[in-house]
């Protein structure tokens, strides 16, 4: 017994409004999974997405309390510093809780129409999300593995889960060997980061990195190189993309919208914070990387979508596009790069779900009739839907007026405040290739020769979600000040 | 100085007029009823804007009724509203051709979106030409688009999809240079500073010092997107189809007015900014613009449709304002400010006419139409008006400006000058030809039986004919307003070498 008293484990001190996020989500996945496990009759859709949108509301409840008291006291790290709560991570939280929200409501019309029962979708996506929250909060590359894996876990399965079409499940098949290959690329180059740090604690590197000078940076430009390609796959950066037209394609219409956002935000809050905050000494060595890589994301994005005539796929190279711009923001590295990436993903969040809440509407039973020409006059037979959808697209191709613009305007202003002026054209070159698939996309809603088609049913949540998205385009397209003023502070919150 | 709100009110009236034609939707006609009193409104609007405008509000500056407020700091967007000479008769440009175009071109499809899109497409144009803030007037600039867009595509002829993607396309990549210039001017201005606060403000960054290299690539930048907008030969080529497939009212907008924000965001911004790259740039841009002139004509003599013709003719107009714009003598630059109201004015009367023969005949294509003199003398005496008047005859508007713009030319650059010149003849010779096979010969068949222009039609052109004849006799009071302007730009421009 002796040695028990000379052993004491110390536990680390926790601040658990830091950490309360990421419990809610786990126990509301806990708990719908007992219930569904433990309760005779089955757990009803109805309970399940109630449970979901429950907790993304108190994700939002918290985010308030989170945010004043980083006000007050400034950022600050628990859990033997591997979690940090600051300014960026609280947007984080909050978009990744509306992206759920949003989703949840969608799935739940999904669900109603394709006679899904039970809790299983709503208790793979809060797990899923909790991942992304782990890593929007994460301050140690080991957490942010694993709140990688456990993001990307829940969407393997997710991604395979229309039972009924063959697709649903090559895909789910392929993001989960691509996936699986990121992950061990990922964690390679976090244990060659180790090696050459000695910490994978990101301020620790940071720290190690800003003290002393790598006589033989062979170890850490490898290490970093692989971070970098772990999290290329993750935001689907073109040449890591090939699996995303495919899976978003096969993957059932809400969860490609729950992968076009919360998957987005997880993986730049971690990019982020590890470029920026532990490497960010190294910044003339991963710079001209990402040059490369946002080249060919916003290049090849916007000119493959070109020709696709399946909207699930073109809006894959859609998204594509609109990551490699979210990489400006990181790639200028300064605090206005950081506010302008996350205002970028705060936005584009709720528009892309709404969006795919749209497709999901005309897949119609099945999830199938996703060709371009579903679409045709669909704004002439019901113009508040078209017309939605047509202000939704709108926004993605940057067009004044709505938000899109702005989130384009403030990543190029970071891009070319830091010296990016060639980088910037690119992008916005791409941006005009892009307005090219996106007009055709509205043409084709208001083309007057089908006028007499089927009307599609907007079931209630589904609307309301459309509606959010055409909100948050249209107000802060006009009024974009207090979100970007919001990004700006959270920013300055963000732990060096 | 005066009060801004009259160029709020500016901006804000048609789109208030655009939410009362919705409101009142459920009622026939009302939309377009509301729309037409809104147009009213803010053609009054426009008219005080030009009688109260006073040049020399302080000593140099002849910018009046301007106010600056910051709207969002972290994007350095502001809004920046103010007038002087040069904007002031686009001003009244936009207020015309939204009246005309609303008078003169009524589509009964979807009556509500239509003068809802020509509603707000007036207020985005008013406002690049009312901002005094290079980030507010891109915009601006960019939203006109999304209007134009939906013109094109919803009312447009047969062709009108393809006709709208291209328009959109074109410009849009045109301005993405234009945003990148924009941003690397507001940053160096920053940096230079060391200034924390973000801003684009016109007057901040006409002050930024700059090398030569520098301020040459800017200027490309955005000439770039102004050459497109304009057009500018080689930069045309969505110009034809997007003017012909547009419905007549799109097209009036079109090339009467959007044109323009081309030519004047090139006078303002590209020469009003980078004063540095005009000797370097000054001859390329010069010998686009005499190629412009000649191309025009030469695809105008050969081209099968009435509004081809025109959009054609417009590269050549367009071409002596380009001419203008750039040779920085101050008469030269008055008759290219001139110039674009003229030529505004002079396309609204071709597009209208246009219009009315296609109503009657279904057609605009030149071989269909013969004789038309016979049956509508009219329609006739108002189109040989307006052709005049583009051909430059003395006595009307078109000769002004042109005058100006040659003398001024002949005084810095001989030969771009000489070579404009004969473009004027080949307009002569374009516009006579066409008015010869349409107007002139037997009419048989269906052109033989179409009525001469109602009343409703001959008051509509009677602004234009008005504005024709009174700027062609009595251009004083606007030469007024416009020369303080562009002496002040000018004195600007003219330490880099800028002949008088």
């Amino acid at each position: 017994m002796n040695l028990l008293a000379t052993t004491t484990l110390v536990v680390p001190s926790i601040h658990y409004l830091a950490l309360l996020p990421i419990l809610t989500f786990f126990g509301a996945s806990l708990a719908l999974l007992l219930m569904s496990a433990l309760v005779n009759t089955k757990v009803t859709i109805n309970w399940a997405t109630g449970v979901t949108v429950a907790t993304a509301i108190a994700t939002l409840v918290y985010a308030y309390f989170q945010w004043s008291y980083v006000a007050h006291h400034g950022s600050t790290t628990t859990v033997a510093h591997a979690i940090v709560l600051d300014g960026f991570s609280v947007v984080g939280n909050v978009v990744i809780a509306v992206s759920l929200l949003l989703s949840a409501l969608v799935a739940h019309d999904w669900a109603k129409r394709e006679r899904v029962a039970g809790a299983d979708f709503h208790i793979l996506a809060l797990t899923s999300s909790a991942g992304a929250l782990l890593m929007v909060q994460a301050n140690d590359l080991i957490v942010i593995f694993l709140g990688l894996e456990i993001l990307s876990i829940g969407l393997y399965v997710l991604v395979g889960f229309d039972r009924h079409r063959a697709t649903s499940a090559e895909a789910s098949l392929k993001y989960f060997l691509l996936g699986g290959f990121a992950s061990a690329i990922f964690i390679y180059g976090a244990a060659l980061v180790y090696g050459a740090t000695g910490s994978t604690n990101l301020s620790s590197i940071s720290y190690f990195l800003g003290a002393n000078v790598v006589l033989r940076p062979g170890l850490l430009y490898a290490g970093g190189a692989l971070l970098l390609i772990g999290f290329a796959f993750k935001v689907a950066a073109v040449p890591f993309h090939a699996w995303s037209p495919d899976v978003y394609v096969g993957a059932p219409t809400p969860v490609t919208g729950v992968m076009a956002s919360i998957v987005k935000v997880g993986a730049f809050a971690a990019l982020l914070r590890v470029l920026i905050s532990a490497l960010g000494t190294q910044l003339d060595t991963w710079r001209p990387i990402l040059f490369v890589l946002i080249v060919l994301t916003c290049v090849v994005g916007a000119s493959v979508a070109l020709v696709q005539r399946n909207v699930k796929r073109l809006l894959a190279y859609s998204s594509i596009n609109q990551a490699g711009f979210m990489l400006l923001g990181v790639w200028s590295g300064s605090a206005r790069g950081v506010a302008s990436t996350l205002f970028y993903v705060l936005t584009y969040a709720p528009i892309v779900v709404a969006t795919f809440a749209v497709v999901t509407l005309i897949g119609g039973t099945g999830d199938d009739l996703h060709s371009i020409d579903h679409y045709r006059g669909l704004a002439r037979r019901q113009p508040w839907l078209g017309g939605a959808l047509a202000v939704l697209l709108f926004s993605q191709l940057g067009a004044p007026l709505t938000v899109g613009f702005y989130a384009k305007y403030w990543v190029l202003a970071a891009t070319v405040d830091s010296g990016g002026a060639a980088l910037t054209l690119v992008a916005i070159l791409s941006a005009a290739i892009a307005a090219f698939f996106y007009l055709r996309w509205v043409l084709t809603l208001y083309a007057d020769d089908e006028v007499e088609g089927t009307r599609v049913h907007v079931p209630l949540f589904t609307g309301k979600v459309i509606a959010v998205g055409v909100i948050v385009a249209v107000v802060f397209g006009v009024w974009p000040g207090p979100l970007a003023t919001w990004c700006q502070h959270a920013t300055m919150l963000f732990l060096p | 100085m005066h009060s801004s709100i009259y160029l709020l009110l500016l901006i804000v009236v048609p789109l208030a007029g655009a939410l009362g034609a919705a409101l009142v939707r459920k009622i026939e006609g009302m939309a377009y009823a509301v729309a037409v009193g809104t147009s009213i409104v803010e053609m009054a609007l426009a008219l005080i804007v030009a009688f109260l405008y006073n040049p020399h509000v302080k000593n140099a500056q002849t910018f009046d009724f301007a106010t600056r407020h910051v709207v969002s700091a972290p994007f350095g967007l502001a809004y920046d509203v103010a007038v002087d000479g040069i904007s002031l008769l686009m001003v009244v440009l936009t207020a015309l051709v939204l009246l005309l175009a609303l008078l003169g071109s009524r589509d009964k499809r979807r009556e509500l979106a239509f003068v809802g899109w020509l509603l707000a497409l007036t207020s985005f144009t008013m406002a690049s030409f009312l901002s005094h803030d290079v980030l507010e007037f891109f915009i601006f600039f960019e939203l006109t688009l999304v209007p134009s867009y939906f013109i094109i595509a919803g009312w447009g002829g047969a062709q009108r999809a393809k006709a709208a993607l291209k328009f959109f396309i074109y410009t849009f990549t045109g301005s993405a240079f234009l945003l990148v210039g924009i941003l690397y001017l507001g940053f160096s201005y920053q940096h230079q500073t060391g200034s924390s606060a973000l801003t684009f403000s016109y007057s901040t960054l006409t002050t930024v010092p700059m090398t030569h290299g520098t301020a040459v690539w800017l200027f490309i930048a955005f000439a770039i997107a102004f050459a497109v907008k304009s057009p500018i030969w080689p930069f045309h080529t969505w110009s034809p189809i997007a003017y012909a497939e547009a419905p007549t009212g799109g097209s009036i907008e079109l090339s009467a007015l959007l044109a323009k924000l081309g030519s004047y965001g090139l006078l303002r911004f590209a020469v009003g900014l980078f004063p540095l790259a005009l000797p370097t740039m000054r001859p390329l841009v010069l010998t686009l613009a005499v190629i412009g002139i000649l191309y025009g004509s030469l695809i105008a003599c050969a081209t099968p449709d009435l509004k081809r013709l025109v959009t054609y003719s417009s590269v050549a107009q367009l071409g002596f304002i380009t001419l203008g714009v750039m040779t920085g003598s101050k008469i030269a630059m008055v008759g290219a400010v001139l110039l674009m109201f003229n030529h505004g004015v002079i396309t609204i009367g071709f597009f209208l006419i246009i219009g009315f023969i296609e109503r009657r005949r279904g057609s605009y294509q030149i071989k269909d139409l013969t004789g038309l003199q016979g049956p509508a003398p009219v329609m006739a005496a108002l189109f040989t008006i307006v052709m005049m008047a583009s051909i430059g005859l003395p006595g009307l508007s078109g000769f002004v400006s042109e005058y100006l713009i040659l003398i001024g030319t002949f005084g810095t650059h001989v030969w771009w000058g000489a070579i404009a010149t004969t473009g004027v003849l080949a307009s002569a010779a374009y516009l006579l030809w066409a008015y010869q096979r349409v107007f002139h010969g037997r009419a048989e068949g269906a052109n033989a039986s179409i009525t001469d222009l109602n009343a409703k039609e001959r008051w509509v052109l009677v602004p234009v004919v008005v504005l024709i004849l009174a700027l062609g006799v009595f251009p004083k009071p606007v030469l007024d307003r416009i020369t303080p302007s562009v002496q002040q730009l000018i004195h600007h421009v003219s330490p880099a070498g800028v002949n008088k």
